[in-house]
């Protein structure tokens, strides 16, 4: 007998393979606020593979600066670091971000932004379900947003693109799921804001999926946290680089009022714990204080790497859009409570909830998981919840598999045997 | 065995003070035996509420909605006589506020089934009696200073309990349950205070 290790699948690396980015493009899209986009392209990826019935697909809704790539590696990166189509998908680069991305080289290949949960044997298992990842409307990672150019004039669309809500990018999900000849999901699922476009399509079009997971979100934002979002969106405002937002054409970028907003957005998502742990009072590469306004505290300096590392990869227009489309978001809607609002939304179709908070979230903090909970039960809906004890503040979502494993699995697990009507396996 | 064998001996008397087809809520309802049993055998819609994540990762896995909810914090969001029946199994001497979960039991449910260890069993007055010390038994398998059992209570204060609470008791059924292989449970009609370990009673608003 040869002893193995064996190593927990989450902690599997890039496990989902090689990804390829897709596109597919509508024409003519309405929006919430009134106007239309004329075309729309939309990036997304899928894993895994659909069943005969069409019955295991999972949409995974991305967060504010997350993209269509979810696990894995991208395609064009791969083929970059010298992989080839023969050589299959099941390949991992020689140097990759393990799992603590600040740790690694910033050359290194990066896996997808949930790369923990979604891959064989993950939460999301690529083995069993078919996952479908789609950058949101108004994102800058291959669907059209802000950056992109706008057929009628040619040029960017900069502050012109309409004010795009978690409603339309939801609307748009919908479409790429007629698109891919998906009529009903298994689940839909997502964190931040991703579990807010996961609860929104749950209450909307729930004949299109049979499960929602919800996981640090909120059914609407509260004051603090439309506050930060003001106040990163005043910094990209106020960057004289960002030029009202046709900084594409003058060729320039808001690095400034981005990298801002980023380490603002970024302090939300941690918590006084683990900005302890991680960091105290240590200086940075010296011993006693400057006595001047140089980065010299790691947390600073950390502070500085992820707002400078966030300009390089994110467009400070979507950044706005992005936040303006949190804000706007109320799962109550039009209803005066949350309670009126969802009242009926499942009685002719049933959708089963699963809600996950995080103990040190303050940015979306338990409380506002237990209002959506409190409402499907008064709805008499099925869900259930739990808080995970974490200290890693919002970003829990991203930083903790091996809690949201254990209830992801069963859950998806039972929500699909029940559909296919069979005894549990 | 049949499924029913494999449930601890209150919870199988519980199902069987269960008419068929009752929404059930079922309140620290752990792994949600009681519940899998509730909904496969009786065909009841059962709700869960549970505190510990081992427990409710167990229930997801059989399918059931199971909320983590400190129940002295309430039952938010159900809806006024929700339910047929609320089962408190085992659970009324762990919770800080007893009145205020009964009180909340019978907001949301018609109807109580609460079981609990009887403090009044001979064993534990005469472990206390003889040795002069807490009691540690089967069913009190706890030292004083670190159990999670901080409202005990004995079948007749549990009566006194339900009254004082503008609650009263429908049905009262005493057990013995210690000493007996765990597919056996024996009903006491005789003194139950001092000779029953277990108590289920069904409760409802006065």
């Amino acid at each position: 007998m040869t002893n193995t290790t064996h190593s927990a699948p989450w902690d599997d690396v890039g496990s989902a393979g090689v990804v390829p980015a897709r596109i597919v493009t509508f024409t003519d899209v309405p929006l919430a606020s009134g106007r239309a986009l004329p075309s729309v392209e939309v990036a997304y990826e899928t894993l895994g593979t659909l069943s005969p019935q069409r019955d295991n697909a999972i949409l995974l809704c991305h967060a504010l600066s997350g993209d269509a790539h979810v696990a894995g590696w991208r395609e064009s990166e791969a083929l970059a670091a010298g992989w080839t189509p023969e050589a299959g998908t099941d390949w991992s680069p020689t140097d990759s971000a393990t799992g603590d991305p600040d740790a690694a080289p910033a050359a290194a290949m990066r896996p997808g932004w949930w790369d923990p949960f979604v891959g064989p044997g993950k939460a999301f298992d690529t083995d069993r379900y078919f996952v479908i990842c789609a950058n949101v409307l108004g994102g800058c990672s291959g669907t059209t947003g802000p950056s992109s150019i706008d057929p009628s004039t040619g040029a960017a669309y900069g502050l012109d693109f309409p004010i795009v809500t978690v409603e339309d990018m939801v609307d748009i999900h919908v479409a790429l799921l007629d698109e891919l000849g998906i009529d009903r999901l298994l689940a839909v699922a997502g964190g931040s804001m991703g579990g807010m476009q996961a609860l929104s399509l749950a209450k909307r079009y729930p004949q299109r999926v049979s499960a929602c997971l919800a996981i640090a979100t909120t059914w609407r934002l509260a004051a603090q946290a439309i506050a930060f979002n003001e106040v990163g969106r005043r910094a990209i405002l106020g960057d004289p680089q960002f030029a009202g937002g046709r900084y594409y054409e003058t060729g320039t970028v808001p690095r400034h009022g981005l990298a801002v907003a980023r380490m603002i957005g970024h302090i939300t998502y941690l918590s006084d714990e683990s900005m302890h742990d991680k960091f105290g009072r240590r200086l940075r590469d010296r011993d006693d204080f400057a006595f001047g306004f140089e980065t010299e505290f790691e947390v600073e300096s950390y502070l500085a790497y992820q707002g400078k590392r966030f300009t390089e990869r994110f467009d400070a227009n979507t950044y706005l859009y992005m936040t303006k489309a949190m804000d706007y978001f109320d799962l109550a809607g039009e209803a005066a409570t949350l309670e009126d609002a969802l009242a009926d939304a499942f009685t002719e179709n049933p959708v089963r909830f699963l809600v996950l908070s995080f103990s040190s979230d303050w940015l979306f903090p338990t409380h506002e998981s237990r209002e959506v909970v409190d409402a499907l039960r008064a709805a008499d809906a099925d869900v259930s919840f739990a808080e995970v004890q974490s200290p890693y503040g919002h970003d829990a979502f991203l930083l903790e598999p091996e809690a949201q494993h254990s209830f992801i699995v069963p859950f998806l697990a039972h929500t699909l045997t029940e559909r296919r009507g069979g005894e549990q396996a | 065995m049949s499924p029913a064998d494999l449930l601890r001996a209150d919870l199988r008397l519980i199902t069987e003070l269960v008419p068929h087809g009752s929404r059930v809520l079922d309140l620290g309802c752990g792994d949600g035996s009681l519940m899998a049993h509730l909904r496969d055998e009786r065909g009841c819609e059962v709700r869960g509420v549970e505190v510990d994540h081992a427990d409710i990762a167990a229930a997801l896995a059989r399918g059931l909605s199971v909320v983590e909810n400190d129940l002295d914090q309430g039952l938010g969001g159900y809806r006024d006589g929700s339910f047929d029946i609320v089962v408190l199994s085992q659970t009324l001497q762990v919770v800080r506020r007893p009145a205020f979960v009964l009180g909340e039991m019978l907001r949301v449910g018609a109807k109580g089934i609460v079981s609990f260890p009887n403090f009044g069993h001979w064993r534990v007055r005469g472990y206390l009696a003889s040795r002069g010390r807490m009691p540690v038994s089967k069913s009190i398998p706890f030292t004083w200073y670190d159990t999670p059992n901080i409202h005990h209570t004995t079948l007749k204060d549990f009566r006194d309990f339900v009254s004082a609470n503008g609650a009263q008791i429908e049905q009262e059924i005493a057990l013995l349950t210690e000493g007996w292989h765990r597919s056996e449970i024996r009903r006491v009609n005789l003194w139950p205070n001092l000779l029953a370990d277990t108590a289920v009673a069904v409760v409802r608003s006065r």
